[in-house]
């Protein structure tokens, strides 16, 4: 088995390869304004590393987000891309989940709170047990009016960096690996465990303003 | 010919995601789904309402394409995709894929140019473009007058609007009469009934002193406004079929005029019209009339090669492969402003025997 992860949901460009033991390759580029370039050579890269060819894959994982929009539609169009020329299946996966997969694995215990940037001042969060699994569905909100629910316990992510009135506590990592959301979803599959769609969590409703009728020239 | 390149393209800069192939100059498919009914609510494209648009409908869009050209993706040799310009969220959605289509299937990708793709579309319906050909491309986004020597290396602008594209000028009229979004086809249904010469509203920019070969509309447009809110003050009824045809025909009239001067200007015997303005059954007769009496030979692809898809894409992506240009890097850039003198994006380094691939 041959397992492609990618993840464009925060602003890391995150790529990784996993043969169902291990990630064999991985690669991150932090850059939130380039991820349409940086993604392909990205994907390039890790395969050459592993002495893989696309040809190898036998299942593709992307990140679903919640992540600003434009980023987050380029891993998941391209995954789904790929695994459509492939042939191949294309598993969804909650972007913050591969961050808290990535802190347990890192060493933090109890329960904590992923937070991502979500730009307008607010944060793509959600809390997690101390098993690492995830209580609550993925939201935007702004950090004040969350931080009762989150005080108490430790963050992980930059988006939580970014607030420490309400994320005194911040763990490692920073940024999303893909190779954390590889490792969580090859056990997935070997456990036989369902995938969420791989479709984007925005969120929001798109931003569209109705215009007001047309505008007057002649003066009232 | 089964040995003419055979290309499937993709454009997605703004509400349409078309998807075509085609072998040469033979049209073998062109899918498309818009997101135009989900815009309408709003009077106007919505960016982010089309980027999800896109992203739901690109993999079904493909798959479609390729059924109806009835090949197999393995068969391609390039990918074509529209690296601008257009909005920026959009065309990334288009160019990601494909990228990944090209990747994984070892084919070359061909970055192409949204305005010389309108041109070049036109091979499919009238065979090779002549060399040179005037091109006049009138939509809600562009209003331009190009001359082109090579499509796939030399596109040079001669004029373009200084204000609203003339597609704008259609929307925004039609929103004053109430006849909803998109204004083009809405207008041109009403003017069918109304008198063309009612109303003589201006011509923009065409004095003696005034910039040959560009456009303005958003004079007219104000225009027709003012016409229209004096004769509602007035508590008189207003004629909408009379104000449709009467704009219509300020439009036409100055597109064609302009157009015709600049073949006759750079001596070219060919006018092409493309754009989803080129589907206006006015300018269709215009053009053509005044096209007879100066001796140029009109060619306007059909309606649905005017409006934007992906088959114009193909087209332009198999006379890339063609002519063996450059294909592009992995690290295409969407370009929502690429200048229409760049009829492609090439890679940094040259093409080297046809099948190039990473
Ligand atoms: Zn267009």
């Amino acid at each position: 088995m041959l397992l492609l992860a990618l993840d464009t949901a925060t602003p890391a460009v995150t790529v990784a390869l996993h043969d169902g033991r291990d990630a064999v390759a991985h690669s991150t580029v932090v850059d939130a304004r380039r991820h349409g370039e940086l993604l392909l050579p990205a994907v390039d890269r890790v395969l050459t590393r592993a002495g893989a060819v696309v040809g190898d894959l036998t299942g593709i994982v992307v990140g679903v987000g919640p992540g600003p929009y434009t980023g987050l539609r380029v891993g998941l169009v391209t995954a789904a891309s790929l695994g459509d020329a492939l042939g191949v299946p294309v598993h969804g996966l909650c972007t913050l989940d591969g961050l808290a997969y990535a802190a347990r694995d890192g060493g933090l215990t109890g329960p904590f709170t992923v937070a991502t940037d979500a730009r307008r001042k607010e944060v793509y969060w959600a809390r997690y047990d101390d098993a690492g699994a995830r209580v609550t569905e993925p939201a935007v909100d702004r950090p004040a009016d969350i931080a009762a629910q989150v005080a108490g316990a430790p963050a992980v992510g930059a988006g939580a960096a970014l607030y420490p009135e309400v994320f005194p506590d911040v763990r490692p990592p920073a940024h999303q690996d893909a190779a954390a959301l590889a490792a969580l979803a090859a056990g997935k599959l070997a456990r036989g465990e369902e995938f969420p769609p791989a479709l984007p969590l925005y969120l929001r409703r798109p931003d569209a303003q109705v215009p007001a009728g047309y505008k007057q020239v002649l003066p009232k | 010919m089964a040995d003419e390149p055979l290309v499937l393209g993709i454009e997605t800069s703004c509400d349409e995601t078309g998807v075509g192939i085609v072998r040469g100059h033979t049209l073998l498919a062109d899918a498309v789904a818009s997101s135009v009914e989900e815009h309408a609510r709003f009077g106007g494209v919505v960016p982010e309402v089309a980027s999800r648009a896109h992203l739901e409908a690109m993999v079904p869009t493909i798959r479609r394409a390729l059924k109806d050209a009835g090949v197999a993706a393995s068969d391609l040799d390039g990918i074509a995709v529209t690296a601008g310009p257009g909005l920026a969220g959009a065309l990334l959605v288009g160019v990601s894929a494909a990228k990944a289509y090209a990747y994984a299937l070892g084919k070359p990708l061909y970055g192409v140019n949204h305005l010389a793709s309108h041109i070049c579309v036109d091979q499919l319906e009238h065979g090779a473009l002549p060399e040179p050909t005037m091109a006049l491309l009138v939509s809600g986004g562009h209003s331009s007058l190009l001359l082109t020597t090579d499509i796939t290396s030399d596109v040079r602008p001669l004029g373009s609007t200084i204000d609203d594209a003339a597609g704008e000028a259609f929307d925004k009229v039609a929103r004053v009469l109430g006849l909803g979004f998109p204004g083009g086809p809405a207008v041109d249904r009403y003017a069918r009934d109304g008198d063309p010469k009612a109303i003589r509203f201006p011509r923009g920019l065409t004095g003696p002193r005034d910039p040959v070969y560009d456009f303005s509309f958003s004079g007219l447009k104000t225009a027709v406004a003012r016409w229209v809110e004096e004769r509602r003050r007035e508590g008189a009824d207003v004629p909408i079929a009379d104000v449709a045809a009467s704009f219509q025909e300020a439009v036409t009239d100055v597109l064609t005029r302009k157009a015709i001067r600049a073949c006759k200007d750079h001596g070219v015997e060919h006018l092409m019209i493309g754009g989803g303005v080129a589907a206006n059954s006015r300018l269709r007769a215009m053009a053509q009339r005044r096209c007879a009496d100066a001796g140029i030979e009109l060619r306007v692809p059909r309606p649905k090669l005017c409006t934007d898809n992906g088959a114009m894409v193909a087209a332009l992506g198999a006379e890339m492969v063609a002519r063996g240009r450059s294909a592009s890097d992995w690290d295409l850039p969407a370009d929502s402003s690429l200048p229409v003198t760049e009829p492609h994006v090439p890679g940094r380094t040259p093409a080297t025997a046809p099948g190039h691939h990473h």
